[in-house]
């Protein structure tokens, strides 16, 4: 109910918003299906990645390359990069998950090093640093032009929408609660008779492929494919995100990444070292607020929060 | 140039290499063994120490012998010192929790680096070495007079690269007196063993995690303010000798300050020799993946004996 509110008023607020918020708000919603699928393996399984990015430049450039290379169509390109992201959160998961702990946020951290040496390395084909526009006119499925502000904000809201209600599926599916269980004691569920190694690749897949999903995404309503969404500070940020809004929570994601962007937005007026707030946030919560804004909501007052 | 030649630069850059990198590496290493967490911020200690070096060798003034030598001491004190308040301020109060520590150092990577960009700025900066001889190497070949010798054009090093590589020896042994004969060496090898034990037989633990994280960032730090006389000192230079350092704490073994050794002079020599014939991306994506997948199959690494 709550989850449909917030899709509703989204809705509404497409209609008086002023320009500029509104625009970023289209962005926001981008991320926070990165961040949302950042939550399914940390928040839900409690596997903590330092190795995102890749999977969000994945589908981005599952998605460009396709537009680029081959001309195909931008719709068909971006199920092309969903695919990238979920084969490469395939392999990295069967991988990554023989280790535990500190071992798998290093295994991550370097697969993710891997992935944007790699696009470096490709420079003549992924243009590395500088990356490359998907040109304006071929951004559109179905007659409509997705670089007009109105159809970004809708296309951005409907991919929103599906992920949240996919993670809100999830959650309250028997496979989310075993989840919950290994987070909570692996041993135990283990021992409950659980596959719980099946379940964590999963997560892994479904984590990473929607975070390829807002990759791709973010390549078409954007118009912009880059190396530098690959890099490391790219991986902390839906950390950040989900720890600010709340591991755990349905919506958390979205309310993080909403706060962060603000608070960025507005330091970015003092000062240019933006990621300044990133670093100083990220103490301050792993000190005082473990939980995040909606984990401490559901502590002290919405005890049936997802 | 010949084959053999550019092989000797080569090896000679990879040397360089590779001594600022076992100084780099052994910081992170000594944390790990210690007190099991992972400094992400161990590179910002590493950028610090070049950036405190400009600081101090540009206040002095003077000949550059005696700004390098204070610098040489000053900074590592002084990125020891902060990482020990860091230490005091942020970890100790998540009880070395291993995943939150890391959250936690990411947070002090971006701080200390962002707070450099804001003070010191987007600049690099050199520091001037205290001496600078320029050596011609001497290479020999085969001609009708027989066995002869000559000086190649351009096979030459400077006499302050062979005192980077002398200097690092001798860090490294002090590092290893250190750890094997002194008392404070038994107090840290004990809390490395058992932290627990250790507390009960009436160590100060908390202290010996404060000066272990201090000793670590300032070995990071020591490694470069040797090398800013060769590269300049910038806000974002932390961020290859972290992976680096990452990748040959990895390979050597967690934890084992003998494999650290050996993986880093490794691993630098063949970094710096794969990038003298090759590209230096290709030889950090192989990099990359060797670490992850050591950890995948060999999570003791490649030295280490005993699984962890």
């Amino acid at each position: 109910m709550l989850h449909l509110g917030l899709i509703a008023a989204l809705v509404l607020l497409q209609f008086i918003l002023p320009a500029y918020h509104h625009g970023n708000l289209a962005r926001i919603m981008v991320l926070s299906v990165f961040a949302m699928g950042y939550n399914i393996m940390f928040g839900y399984a409690g596997l903590l990645s330092l190795g995102h990015a890749m999977f969000f430049t994945a589908g981005m450039y599952g998605m460009g390359l396709s537009v680029r290379l081959w001309d195909i169509p931008v719709g068909p390109a971006f199920v092309i990069g969903i695919f990238a992201a979920a084969a490469l959160s395939l392999v990295v998961g069967l991988l990554a998950l023989r280790t535990i702990g500190v071992a798998f946020m290093i295994v991550t951290l370097m697969f993710s090093q891997a992935v944007f040496l790699t696009i470096l390395y490709f420079n003549p084909i992924t243009r590395g640093d500088e990356g490359f526009v998907i040109a304006q006119q071929v951004r559109q499925i179905a007659g409509l032009d997705l670089s007009n502000p109105t159809t970004r904000y809708f296309a951005a809201l409907i991919l929103f929408a599906i992920c949240l209600l996919a993670v809100l599926w999830l959650v309250r599916s028997r496979a989310g609660r075993v989840l919950i269980a290994i987070r909570e004691n692996e041993e135990r569920a283990r021992l409950l008779g659980y596959d719980t190694w099946a379940h964590k690749l999963a997560a892994v897949v479904m984590s990473g492929t929607m975070a390829g999903a807002a990759g791709a995404a973010y390549g078409v309503l954007f118009g912009s494919v880059g190396a530098s969404f690959a890099e490391v500070p790219f991986s902390i940020l839906p950390l950040l995100y989900v720890l600010l809004g709340g591991p755990g929570t349905v919506i958390g994601p979205f309310v993080g990444t909403l706060f962060m962007f603000y608070l960025r937005d507005l330091s970015s007026s003092l000062t240019d070292a933006h990621m300044l707030v990133a670093g100083v946030v990220l103490i301050l919560l792993t000190l005082f607020a473990r939980r995040g804004i909606m984990g401490i909501v559901r502590e002290r007052w919405l005890k049936w929060l997802p | 140039m010949e084959f053999g030649p550019h092989l000797i630069l080569a090896v000679l850059e990879g040397l360089v290499q590779a001594s600022v990198l076992t100084l780099t590496a052994l910081g992170l290493s000594l944390v790990f063994g210690v007190m099991r967490v992972v400094n992400v911020a161990h590179g910002e200690f590493f950028m610090l120490g070049a950036v405190f070096a400009y600081w101090v060798a540009s206040w002095m003034g003077g000949p550059a012998a005696i700004g390098f030598v204070a610098a040489l001491i000053i900074a590592p004190v002084l990125a020891g010192l902060l990482a020990v308040a860091c230490d005091w301020l942020i970890l100790r109060r998540l009880d070395y929790d291993p995943e939150r520590t890391i959250v936690a150092t990411i947070g002090m990577l971006y701080v200390i680096q962002q707070v450099t960009l804001m003070t010191y700025g987007p600049d690099a900066h050199p520091v001037t070495p205290p001496f600078n001889h320029r050596l011609a190497i001497p290479w020999f070949e085969f001609t009708e007079n027989g066995f002869e010798f000559y000086y190649p054009w351009g096979l030459s090093t400077t006499s302050y690269k062979l005192f980077v590589i002398f200097a690092a020896m001798v860090a490294r042994m002090g590092i290893w007196l250190l750890m094997a004969k002194s008392k404070l060496g038994l107090i840290l090898r004990a809390t490395q063993l058992d932290g627990e034990t250790a507390q009960a037989f009436g160590i100060p633990v908390e202290r010996v995690y404060a000066f272990v994280f201090g000793l670590g960032a300032a070995l990071a730090a020591v490694g470069a303010v040797l090398i800013v006389p060769i590269q300049q000192a910038h806000y974002l230079m932390g961020h290859d000798p972290l992976l680096l350092s990452f990748i040959v704490v990895i390979i050597g073994g967690l934890g084992s300050l003998r494999g650290t050794v050996v993986a880093a002079i490794l691993i630098g020599m063949s970094n710096g020799v794969i990038s003298v014939f090759f590209t230096p991306t290709l030889a950090k994506i192989l990099a990359t993946l060797l670490v992850a997948f050591v950890l995948v199959y060999r999570p003791q690494g490649l030295f280490g004996a005993k699984p962890a």
